[in-house]
């Protein structure tokens, strides 16, 4: 390009910059013919000097710099093109930061440099036009990835929902009630699951993952892993014989691997993963199955009536086209084991640990026991904050829910153990949804919960006891409470495997692997690449409300996408 | 295999036990522990401010004395002395700064640039020895002998010079294991005795002395062992008012890690030297059958 | 009686001292607490270890010279490992100390302690004490 145009935004966003120094550094490099400065670029008149300057100097190619390309790059594309010339003849510089002047102005110059290094390598595109296959993909089962099911199934697509475990239904199903207004999983997510499952537009494929992915928005070829269950699902009607028959115990995942005295939180070696399993199909743990770890055995083969039973499966593999996909892949926590000055103890639990304890539906009915003795614990401790908000040894960020979740265990503890104590551990009480402060007041006020402000330094069986050293910031004083267990607050990871799929997805991670939006504020659904989009905790951490409603946003979305039958590709030409 | 060997002060008058115990174990294991010539005090604490770099002059004579014999690692075996050998040495490895100040400043000194590891000798028992062979050359192995292993604080703090990990270290267990003693484990094995405090504040040494052995007590310990000095002398000495205070105290044996050691391996108890310990560990290492009346 | 707090107070010269000599800014506390919650001495103080820091945040430099906590703190570092701000507090600790101490300000007299604590104690108590209690 012969005459290049630098246009550069100073507006409060962009630190302090000083232009001299800019323009003095890029007035001289090949091609640059016309340099300007104005308050607010991406605002109607700064766009409008754009446009006249590129008219006006006969301008073959232009740098704009912005806060955010990503959010800007449509809009200058529109003015640029208005003016005249093609999408490929602009590129926009990020200018960002909270350094001082002189690092700004350096770093300007660096971006801008760099802008019109990619502006010289730029060649003309040509755009194709592709028609969208209107079938979407939903890659993760929990109640992020329901929803989004449900709505873009509702409008009359075709899904499917990938699941990496045997049943869709996510950590909320583990729940045992939730806030702020105690339903229970079971009465509130179950619909929505049984839904999912016999929606003639959706189609489970559970106990699956992402094998690759390539394509673009409108048209992605995606080949999806089929882990062998060992059992025809076909065949199967899940009339559970199998797992009544098995012989072979093992913890469950469902139940948080939980080891409860007489090993009633156990699953068979062949299980069902809970009782509301959406699909309704058991799997063979081949860890634990006696006929793989033994070479034989074989009792559910023989009990099955419909003979679904297949040692020999293997994996299998099948390759789907969609237009679009929503990633809703959730998170897991911290393993406790990170936080070396606790020490590892069976009455040292975390927070789904505590949800399967408290669940009506779970391996205890609901009756709040000690995982060592089977006992009812008499004085619990909550510890906000393990792991999150400890740039040090964890997570420098918060993780938004347990708050919340804390104090609802406190709650639901006090509910099922009137004669019991419960204290909190926190640095802040952070409870900015919805009904949240009430729920919190009526825990301090009806259920006597007690509140300690700081943080925790070691907890440590003692005898029969769990110790817990801690301080009260609030009186000064460090304090010691001998209890019967202990609750962590674990901090929300992404879940296993995130940033890997992330990798296949061609989609941007942030450092501890959340899904990363395109936009932190104005494109929160969207991922870094065209036709995917981001829903749930994948995202960040998030409670059910946010998470649903992320769902929904992100199927709408999706859906205006499908509104549309075909997108314009843009793409270099072979020259 | 020779290495060279830092004693420091302690060891030369009132931890005669430690010394003794640790260089005949070392050398029935095949290593010689060379000490080193013209050593001076390390300082016993390692000095925090950002502006008193002379503080540091002690330590890192120490490692130029080292470097002078053409070594390229030092043993210690004072924990004390460990922490602050060790991280005058990561201060002169990490900082140029305050290298070229203090370089400067001995003129008569070669020059130091970090040349030397400084290891403690739980590590080398670890590294360069090995589990496996230690236990092959137990004689006499520690059984039925409920020991807690206790670390203190400079052993691990800071996370830098830390000989395992900081928070649940298994090094010393590992060893007691090797030795075919029973090992206790008690949540206060990283806490600190008090340290210096005992010079100011004995009585808060009483408080924190008494917090760790009940702990072991409660844990089934019979003795606790350990590498410290400041550790063994707070947690030995003050047992005698500890028993006026407690009622039902009847002490507990501290031993250094290195006189289990020397046991274990069959060597004469004399080189144990157990006259020197604050309580007499004799009674309960004859009921265990691993002393001779 | 208020506290009055001021630029004058927070950015004083006794604050810039205590960063200059422990080498750290000390705004990334956050008054968790949790290293007064694992401090051995704790017990033992008249303030705790958080409410130290948070006095040097105000520049409250008398109240930290009337409490006893920074001549019982045992330099064990267990507040600076667990610290999830990454305040090294024993350094903070040991900087107190010394901005009394170069007043020749000691906190304990060699000739007051006992002549039979003086035998008994190992070398490396006497040298450690006196190298971190006086000028
Ligand atoms: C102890 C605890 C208590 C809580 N209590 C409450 C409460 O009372 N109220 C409330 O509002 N919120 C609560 N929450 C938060 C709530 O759990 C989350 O907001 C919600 O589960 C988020 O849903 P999701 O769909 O984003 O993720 P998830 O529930 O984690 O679901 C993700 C799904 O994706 C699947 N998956 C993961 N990776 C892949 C992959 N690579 N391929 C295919 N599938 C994959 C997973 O198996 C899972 O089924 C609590 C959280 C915790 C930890
Ligand atoms: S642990 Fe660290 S952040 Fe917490 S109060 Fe102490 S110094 Fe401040
Ligand atoms: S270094 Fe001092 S303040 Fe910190 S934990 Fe140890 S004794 Fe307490």
């Amino acid at each position: 390009m012969e005459r290049i145009g630098v246009f550069l935004c100073h507006c409060k966003l962009i630190p302090p910059i000083d232009t001299g120094r800019v323009f003095e550094a890029i007035g001289n490099k090949p091609g640059v013919v016309y340099a300007a400065d104005y308050e607010e670029m991406c605002m109607a008149p700064g766009l409008e000097r754009v446009k006249e300057a590129i008219k006006d100097e006969k301008l073959d190619g232009v740098v704009l710099t912005s806060c955010s390309p990503a959010l800007y790059e449509e809009t200058f594309r529109h003015i640029v093109t208005s003016a005249g010339l093609e999408g490929y003849q602009m590129v926009v510089a990020e200018l960002k930061g909270q350094d001082g002047a002189k690092e700004a102005t350096q770093r300007a110059i660096e971006a801008i440099e760099s802008a019109l290094e990619r502006l010289r390598m730029s060649r003309p595109t040509v755009s194709s036009r592709v028609p969208i296959t209107k079938r979407a993909l939903v890659i993760g089962g929990g109640i992020a990835g329901i929803q989004a099911s449900l709505d873009i199934a509702d409008a009359g697509y075709e899904v499917i929902l990938v699941e990496k475990t045997p049943s869709i239904g996510g950590r909320m199903i583990q729940l045992s009630e939730t806030f702020p207004t105690l339903d229970c999983p079971q009465c509130i997510e179950t619909p929505k699951m049984t839904d999912t499952g016999q929606h003639p537009n959706i189609k489970i494929l559970a106990y699956s993952e992402v094998e690759g992915v390539s394509g673009n928005i409108g048209k992605f070829k995606v080949k999806i892993r089929r882990k062998a269950a060992y059992v025809d699902w076909d065949k199967c009607n899940g009339c559970g014989i199998c797992q009544e028959r098995c012989a072979t115990k093992a913890l469950a995942e469902f139940q948080q691997y939980l080891d409860l005295p007489g090993k009633i939180a156990h699953r068979k070696a062949i299980y069902i993963p809970f009782a509301q399993a959406v699909p309704m199909r058991p799997v063979i743990d081949r860890e634990h199955c006696r006929y793989f770890t033994k070479g034989k055995c074989g009792l559910c083969e023989m009990a099955c009536p419909v003979g679904a039973i297949d040692f020999s499966q293997q994996d299998s593999f099948v390759e789907i086209e969609v237009g679009a996909i929503i990633v809703a892949t959730g998170f897991d926590l911290m393993p406790k084991s990170e936080i070396a000055e606790f020490e590892e103890d069976p009455d040292i639990i975390d927070g789904l640990e505590f949800e399967r304890l408290l669940c009506p539906a779970g391996p205890t009915a609901g009756k709040v026991i000690r995982p060592s003795d089977g006992r009812e614990p008499k004085e619990v401790v909550f510890i906000s904050c393990c792991g999150s908000r400890d740039p040090e040894h964890g997570v420098p960020y918060c993780s938004r829910v347990c708050c919340m979740y804390l104090v609802k265990h406190a709650l639901l503890y006090k509910h099922a153990v009137p004669d019991g104590q419960a204290y909190i551990f926190y640095m802040d009480i952070r409870t900015t949804g919805k009904g949240y402060e009430e729920f919190i007041q009526r825990a301090v006020e009806e259920d006597k919960v007690l509140y300690l402000r700081g943080r925790v330094s070691k907890v440590f069986r003692d005898g029969d006891k769990i110790k817990v050293w801690g301080s009260d910031t609030l009186t000064g004083k460090r304090v010691e409470i001998a209890c019967d267990l202990a609750v962590l607050g674990m901090a929300m990871l992404p879940s296993e495997g995130s940033k890997e799929l992330a990798v296949k997805l061609s989609i941007a991670t942030d450092e501890y692997g959340f899904m990363t939006e395109l936009h932190p504020k104005l494109c929160p659904l969207e991922s870094t690449v065209p036709g995917i989009y981001l829903a749930g905790c994948c995202q960040g951490p998030k409670d059910i409300p946010d998470a649903v409603a992320q769902g929904g946003g992100a199927a709408s979305k999706l859906l205006s996408l499908f509104s549309q039958d075909e997108v314009i590709l843009e793409e270099a030409a072979v020259s | 295999m020779n290495l060279s060997y830092y004693p420091g002060c302690t060891l030369k008058t009132k931890a005669k036990n430690l010394e003794d115990s640790a260089v005949a174990s070392m050398a029935a294991l095949g290593v010689n522990l060379v000490e080193l010539p013209r050593w001076n005090c390390c300082g016993t604490v390692y000095s925090f401010a950002e502006d008193e770099e002379l503080h540091q002059l002690a330590p890192v004579r120490n490692l130029i004395r080292v470097k002078e014999v053409e070594s390229n690692k030092v043993v210690t075996i004072c924990s004390f002395c460990y922490n602050t050998l060790k991280r005058a040495n990561l201060l002169i490895t990490n900082d140029p700064e305050k290298r070229n100040t203090l370089n400067t400043f001995m003129e008569e000194e070669i020059d130091y640039n970090g040349e030397v590891e400084v290891v403690h000798l739980l590590e080398v028992l670890r590294d360069e020895v090995g589990w496996q062979s230690i236990s092959q050359k137990v004689q006499l192995p520690l059984k039925g002998l409920k020991v807690a292993p206790y670390y203190g604080c400079t052993l691990l703090r800071p996370q830098a010079v830390a000989i395992d990990n900081v928070e649940r270290p298994t090094i010393m267990h590992d060893l007691l294991q090797a030795l075919g003693a029973e090992v206790v484990d008690f949540p206060f094995a990283t806490e600190c005795c008090g340290s210096y405090q005992i010079l100011s504040n004995p009585d808060f040494v009483s408080h924190c002395v008494w917090d760790i052995l009940s702990s072991a007590l409660r844990w089934g310990a019979e003795a606790v062992a350990l590498s410290c000095p400041m550790c063994d002398f707070n947690l030995g000495q003050k047992q005698k008012e500890l028993r006026q205070t407690h009622s039902g105290f009847k002490g507990i044996p501290i031993l250094y890690f290195t006189q289990l050691l020397a046991l274990s391996l069959g060597l004469d108890p004399e080189v144990c030297r157990f006259e020197l310990n604050y309580v007499d560990p004799r009674p309960l290492l004859e009921s265990k059958g691993l002393l001779r009346q | 009686m208020r506290v009055e707090i001021s630029t004058k107070r927070i950015y004083s010269d006794f604050v810039k001292k205590v960063e200059e000599i422990n080498g750290q800014t000390l705004p990334p506390c956050y008054q968790c607490g949790k290293c007064s919650a694992g401090c051995p001495m704790s017990f033992a103080m008249e303030l705790l270890p958080n409410q130290i820091i948070r006095l040097v945040q105000l520049g409250l430099e008398e109240d930290i010279a009337k409490s006893n906590t920074i001549w019982i703190c045992a330099s064990c570092i267990t507040c600076s490992l667990r610290c999830p701000r990454g305040v090294d507090l024993a350094r903070v600790m040991e900087a107190l100390r010394l901005i009394t101490m170069r007043k020749n300000i000691d906190h304990v007299k060699i000739s007051e302690i006992p002549q039979e604590t003086i035998a008994e104690l190992p070398q490396l108590a006497m040298v450690g004490g006196f190298r971190k209690l006086t000028a």
